[in-house]
């Protein structure tokens, strides 16, 4: 701690360069945290999906409805305990620029199907008694400031025209990858006014044994395969997976541009550090023969370098928790429950001790090194 | 009692693919508080001569030996401890760190004690004291004079009580006035506080400060004598030299 105002000193020295180093690690941490935690969102999305629930899809595209007559259908194959459906509306609401999930459900039977959307019992039965009522995520309620009773209209984009709701309910979710930023309303609804272009997205099928999901899937494969509209089904955790494969060039593209900025910022800092050094030579030579050891003007360098690394990553890692909060980023229930994770923070504490060990190690051996008479000679 | 003793020390150096010998079989002794100036034009060995003192060169053969310890044969962090305790440098440029102030530089030597904070303090106080310059402590080195910053160096070196101040040119870039409060305050640390001081320097007039004059010549001792008290010079006294 007795070194640390000649650690500071030496920092304040050029102020302005030392304040560009940090800077520039603490947006190397802050585009490293970012991409990573993209990445890691569509991990956990994936992770903390069930594997006792099952999609049925069209095998055609996902975006290619299914018959309405495939919910009984489902219902009697072996294992499933109970069958749901929803369907994407893909309204939008104002000028759009804020963009939500919003799909129409079957109600009842979907929020029994996922109990991690907690909803206040009142809420859920003045959600289940109203055709159009619509249930909304917390996390979408805080953006538009929106309160229960409120009405909010949507303009369709599949199927065109105004479509207003009645907020009657608020769900929370048990795990914040779930996201609490969609809007649920009724498939009736929809249906109501479009009967003849509506069918469900999707089915949802809970089944009682995880391991009977292969069975289950070609169960229900089978069935439909010489159908018009053959089906592919998995589990919701494959399904997920899917999902986020589908990133998966985009994943190794954010990986890579991470580790090609952290590198670029480490030759910078590197870079600046030796600059220090050099224009410093004469000053360590003097420290060397006051009996400053090898050893401890390697150590003085290393600190220094440890704290613009260290205050750099707080600074950088920091801004990225943030990031969510700030800009509302993740909203929409693209990357539901984006979030700098702990792996995040560890994995950039190490990047700061690497940037800090990398480019503090020559600088620091450089001054270690330094013949005393010779440095000396050139400053008298 | 000899403080430092210099035995049959060659020193060379390379220079390109030529050897520059400067001292061949130097011998030379210098007693516990003795004020020896060393004179000779440049080149002529007095400066390495004390870097061989300080550890901080090696001799190519030969002993020397500083209080009682040889000092070439120390490893790198032993030389670095021992001339913490040992050694107070001065430099002809001061060499401060421009970017601690007068206190913080003067404290340097002592962060490698165990002294806590205040017992440093209290010793950092001290020294600027005797240097006269206890109103400039929070002053750094850009808003001192010369002197003033030559007189912060002396008391950079003196602050760890060392056993031997060694001082290279210390009036090299001062006026006279300041040169005069230089050599006063040399001439009180060697007499008051016992200080053995070994200074190289160009200048008659500060050489006159010492009790001894050491004359070098291409690493070769041409003359030693000793000054009268008032500068003038008499018998030799406090070195003993063969060359």
């Amino acid at each position: 701690m007795k070194f640390l105002p000649l650690v500071l000193a030496n920092l304040k020295r050029h102020k302005l360069r030392t304040v560009l180093t940090t800077c520039s690690v603490a947006l190397a941490l802050f585009l490293f945290a970012s991409l990573r935690t993209v990445v890691t969102t569509l991990n956990a999305g994936s992770e903390v999906s069930s594997s006792s629930r099952m999609i049925v899809q069209n095998a055609t595209a996902f975006v290619i409805p299914l018959p309405q007559s495939y919910a009984t259908r489902l219902a009697s194959v072996p294992h499933v305990q109970a069958v749901t459906w929803a369907n994407w509306f893909g309204g939008k609401y104002g000028d759009g620029k804020k963009f939500f999930a919003n799909f129409a459900i079957d109600a009842k039977s979907y929020l029994e199907m996922y109990p991690e959307m907690v909803i206040p019992p009142d809420q859920k039965e003045a959600f289940l008694k109203e055709r159009s009522a619509a249930v909304i995520g917390e996390g979408l309620m805080r953006t538009f400031g929106w309160k229960v009773g409120d009405n909010v209209t949507l303009q369709g984009t599949i199927f065109p025209g105004d479509w207003t709701f009645t907020i009657r309910g608020v769900y929370h979710p048990t795990l914040k990858e779930y996201g609490d930023d969609q809007m649920l309303f009724h498939y009736d609804y929809l249906y109501e006014r479009e009967p003849t272009r509506v069918t469900p997205g999707w089915f949802i099928m809970k089944i009682d044994d995880p391991n009977a999901a292969p069975t289950v899937a070609k169960a229900v494969d089978d069935q439909f395969r010489n159908s018009t509209a053959p089906t592919k089904t998995g589990t919701e955790k494959a399904f997920a997976a899917g999902f986020a494969s589908m990133w998966g060039n985009v994943k190794l593209l954010m990986s890579t541009i991470g580790m090609a900025v952290v590198f670029a910022i480490l030759l910078v800092t590197a870079n600046a550090m030796m600059m220090n050094q050099r224009e410093r030579s004469g000053e360590v030579a003097v420290m060397k023969t006051i009996g400053f050891s090898d050893r401890r003007v390697f150590a003085l360098v290393i600190i220094e370098a440890a704290v613009i690394a260290l205050t750099g990553a707080v600074i950088g890692l920091g801004a990225a928790t943030l990031l969510p909060i700030v800009t509302g980023f993740g909203d929409g229930g693209f990357l539901p429950g984006f979030h700098v994770t702990q792996s995040t923070f560890l994995v950039g504490a190490s990047v700061a001790l690497l940037l800090t060990v990398a480019s503090g190690v020559f600088p620091a051996w450089q001054a270690a090194k330094l013949p005393v008479v010779q440095a000396l000679r050139r400053v008298e | 009692m000899s403080l430092v003793e210099i035995r049959d020390v060659d020193k060379s150096f390379k220079r390109e693919a030529q050897t520059v010998d400067v001292y061949n079989g130097l011998t030379i002794d210098f007693e516990e508080g003795s004020f020896t100036a060393l004179m000779g034009p440049s080149g002529s060995g007095k400066s390495t001569l004390l870097n061989l003192v300080a550890g901080l060169d090696k001799p190519t053969r030969g002993s020397v030996r500083v209080a009682g310890q040889e000092v070439s044969s120390m490893s790198s962090s032993q030389l670095a401890s021992w001339r913490a305790r040992t050694i107070g440098f001065v430099f002809q440029s001061y060499n401060l760190l421009p970017v601690l102030t007068a206190q913080q530089n003067v404290e340097l030597p002592l962060l490698l004690t165990n002294l806590n904070k205040r017992d440093r303090a209290e010793r950092t106080a001290i020294a600027l004291g005797v240097v006269g310059l206890q109103d400039r402590m929070d002053h750094f080195p850009r808003q001192l004079s010369g002197g003033q910053e030559q007189r912060v160096a002396i008391a950079r070196a003196i602050v760890a009580d060392p056993t031997l101040i060694l001082l290279d040119e210390p009036t090299g870039q001062l006026d006279s006035k300041s040169s005069d409060e230089v050599l006063e305050l040399l001439r009180r640390l060697n007499v008051e506080f016992r200080k053995t001081i070994m200074m190289v320097t160009h200048d008659a007039k500060a050489a006159s400060s010492a009790k001894t004059v050491l004359h070098l010549e291409k690493g070769v001792l041409l003359e030693r004598e000793a000054v009268k008290a008032g500068g003038g010079l008499s018998a030799p006294g406090g070195v003993a030299v063969t060359s």
